[in-house]
């Protein structure tokens, strides 16, 4: 009995191997696309001044539609608890869909040291999350405070006109982090 | 070789004798080395299975001494004991050992030996890559198994290894992702090589639908391994450069998302519970029909079946997460498609009972495990049932009733299949009949505690209890008590599966090729003991029943 030549099977598994932990790795894009698209996790859209349009602009486009308004409430946390105090410098607004409105979050180094951290945003509800956007944001970017330093960090936010007409209240949450780089 | 058994493919070379009418250097005829260096060197595909299922009976019994300091902690509320860091580390180690070191090794060791047997090959495809296959298996154990003793202790963050707790691990956190990348890297290498078999080393005239379904289950597990694996080293691997490289797939810090490993993870950990199941199906499918004296009924259909659970098994992996915040129509989805699996999985247990519908039934004791198997993996599926369902579901999530539902599934599911298959091949293996009356009492001893042990879970997990956590409240002591002396009464048992496994293999009374009554399949034409080497030439399919 010839041994028969197991190359062919053995190359294809192999090649299904190496495909799916490259499908693992691809999965992660994929999980953020899906999020991005759908809104879920509360990761929130983005979009320029430009886009939107001036605050006037937008404000003489709503004069037509029946005026509507939303309550934002901004919330903070700061992970771990420890190091930091950071909190939004006014805890709600009443804003109306399709303007634009700016407020800001304090944050400020507990500790004697140079600190670096950084903040995460979410929205709630998560149908709601691809409504809001946020045209200017000090999220995910490294943010360098000096011992016992302290800064506003200003947030530019509009909510899309098309938000769902069930949603009356959203909440902006931020989550301040050791930044990773720095985290032993 | 000689022409007067030639006809049904049996060389009848005692091990560690040496044919003398061979004098080509050919060294595939040879017996086994003697002393320790056979083991270490083997690439017989009987050999390789004798390992493996000696290192899952090694494993059983760590991870079962793991779940007796847990049961032991549980046994009254309060912390007794051990330490709540160490108790976490026994339950996260206790899932890992038992997964990864038991119930995994096992279905490999028992395909090594029986596949090629079943399907009339004189041996695994790859023999070589069989023998690493194993080797790396104790290394990868002891890799883990060493965290323990280190100075931050072992996992302790279950062995779901979520982040951000699992990121937050001691020094052992790298060596236990080594260690499950060793793992992986056996499993894919084994899985290949029993596809290759299966593919190219069937005896002429064993068509893919003549194939036993214990081939049949394996040949789908395989493919669930060489799929399913690589992307868990994908995710550990994620968390190993999240730890060390700064890199932030799960951490929300440098906007990763935790939430994602869970996606990642179950991508695999769900295909994962199938692979620990369908090789056991598989056995299940040989037995029965055995001791009913009838062929399988609806052959075909469960081969179709576990092709549809092998499937489904990758669409349904968020039915773990519905505590996340999923979306109405991400939750309806994998709801649905959850509930689906209890088609395939119901068709199996309907043909199972129909088999045995108007057999000649006997119950010997792999039978009785068979039997077993198919009454209490039913009530964990539907217990599992329960758990689909999503609102249902956010009410069970992380109690209790979780821990009775899987347990009920993989001791007397899987474990269960495991040890009918043992006293079912075991005669075949040592040309020795393990002691029945013995047997009888493993099964009725371990019957009775496995369900003294796991049921009141399911009370205290729908009151409301937690899994994971070394202390309960008052209301929960007394069916904690019943679970823990169910516990040391289902790990004591085992004790007597070992004797008899030893006392079978030691001696006793002498096996025929047949060894059962009802036993189809090529398995049984070599004679008991198995030759050291079977079906150097292909047997002559028309004169025996393969399945």
């Amino acid at each position: 009995m010839s041994a028969p030549s197991h190359r062919g099977i053995v190359a294809r598994t192999l090649l299904v191997t190496v495909a799916m932990f490259g499908f693992g790795y691809a999965m992660v894009p994929l999980y953020n696309i899906i999020c991005d698209i759908t809104g879920l996790n509360g990761k929130t859209g983005r979009v320029t001044v430009a886009e939107v349009g001036s605050p006037a602009v937008a404000a003489t486009d709503a004069v037509d539609a029946a005026p509507r308004e939303v309550i934002v409430e901004f919330v903070a946390s700061v992970n771990n608890g420890a190091g930091w105090k950071f909190e939004p410098t006014e805890s709600r607004m009443t804003v109306t869909p399709g303007e634009l409105y700016q407020t800001s979050y304090r944050a400020e180094n507990l500790s004697n040291a140079t600190a670096v951290g950084q903040a995460t945003p979410s929205v709630s509800p998560f149908a709601a999350a691809r409504y809001f956007n946020k045209t200017e944001c000090f999220c995910f970017t490294r943010q360098v405070f000096e011992p016992r330093g302290a800064r506003d960090m200003p947030v530019v936010f509009v909510i899309d006109k098309d938000l769902p007409i069930n949603v009356d209240r959203v909440t902006l949450s931020y989550t301040f982090f050791n930044s990773p780089d720095q985290q032993t | 070789m000689s022409a007067d058994n030639a006809h049904d493919g049996v060389t009848h070379h005692a091990p560690g004798d040496h044919a003398p009418e061979h004098g080509h250097g050919d060294h595939d005829e040879h017996g086994p080395a003697s002393g320790m260096m056979r083991w270490i060197t083997t690439t017989n595909h009987k050999d390789i299975g004798s390992l493996y299922l000696w290192f899952s009976l090694i494993m059983f019994f760590i991870g079962g001494a793991m779940a007796l300091v847990i049961r032991a902690e549980l046994f009254q509320p309060g912390i007794q004991i051990v330490d709540p860091m160490f108790f976490n580390s026994m339950t996260t180690m206790h899932a890992l050992v038992m997964i990864f070191g038991v119930v995994m090794p096992a279905f490999v060791g028992l395909a090594n030996w029986m596949i090629p047997m079943m399907i009339g090959a004189p041996d695994m495809a790859l023999p070589r890559l069989n023998n690493w296959s194993f080797w790396i298996m104790p290394f990868a154990f002891a890799i883990l198994l060493s965290t323990l003793f280190m100075d931050s202790g072992g996992p302790a963050g279950g062995w779901t290894l979520y982040p951000p707790l699992s990121l937050q691990m001691g020094d052992s956190f790298a060596f236990v992702i080594f260690a499950i990348h060793f793992m992986g890297i056996s499993s894919v290498m084994g899985s290949i090589n029993i596809v290759a078999t299966i593919f190219n080393m069937r005896a002429p005239g064993v068509t893919f639908m003549k194939m036993p379904m214990f081939v049949w289950t394996w040949l789908i597990t395989a493919y669930l391994l060489i799929a399913t694996i690589p992307v868990l080293a994908g995710a550990v691997t994620m968390l190993l450069t999240d730890r060390y490289f700064g890199t932030s797939f799960f951490s929300a810090a440098g906007g990763g998302d935790p939430v994602m490993f869970q996606h990642i993870f179950w991508f695999f950990g769900h295909p994962e519970v199938y692979i620990l199941i369908l090789p056991a199906f598989g056995i299940i499918s040989s037995i029965i029909p055995t001791f009913a004296r009838k062929p399988l009924f609806g052959y075909d259909s469960m081969v179709y079946a576990t092709a549809s659970i092998a499937f489904l098994s990758f669409i349904v992996w968020a039915h773990h997460m519905f505590t996340t915040g999923m979306p109405l129509a991400g939750s309806l989805f994998f709801m649905m498609s959850t509930m689906l699996i209890s088609v395939p999985t119901g068709v199996k247990v309907f043909n199972w009972v129909a088999t045995m519908w108007r057999g000649a039934m006997t119950f010997e004791t792999p039978m009785l495990f068979a039997i077993g198997f198919v009454i209490m993996f039913t009530i964990g599926g539907l217990s599992g049932l329960m758990l689909a369902i999503t609102p249902a579901d956010i009410q069970y999530h992380d109690t209790y009733f979780v821990v009775a539902h899987f347990h009920y599934v993989l001791v007397p599911g899987a474990i269960y299949s495991i040890m009918a298959a043992t006293y079912y091949w075991l005669p075949k293996w040592t040309g020795n009949m393990y002691d029945e009356t013995l047997g009888k009492w493993h099964f009725w001893i371990s019957t009775v505690f496995v369900n003294v042990l796991f049921f009141p879970m399911h009370f205290v997990g729908l009151a409301g209890m937690n899994r994971r956590i070394p202390d309960y409240s008052l209301q929960f002591a007394d069916w904690n008590m019943v679970a823990s002396i169910g516990a040391f009464g289902f790990g004591f048992s085992q004790l007597l599966f070992v004797w008899i496994v030893i006392k079978c293999v030691r001696g006793g009374k002498k096996a025929t090729a047949e060894v059962w009554e009802g036993a189809r399949g090529l398995e049984w034409t070599v004679p008991s003991p198995a030759p050291y080497h079977t079906f150097e030439t292909a047997p002559d399919i028309t004169k025996h029943m393969v399945r």
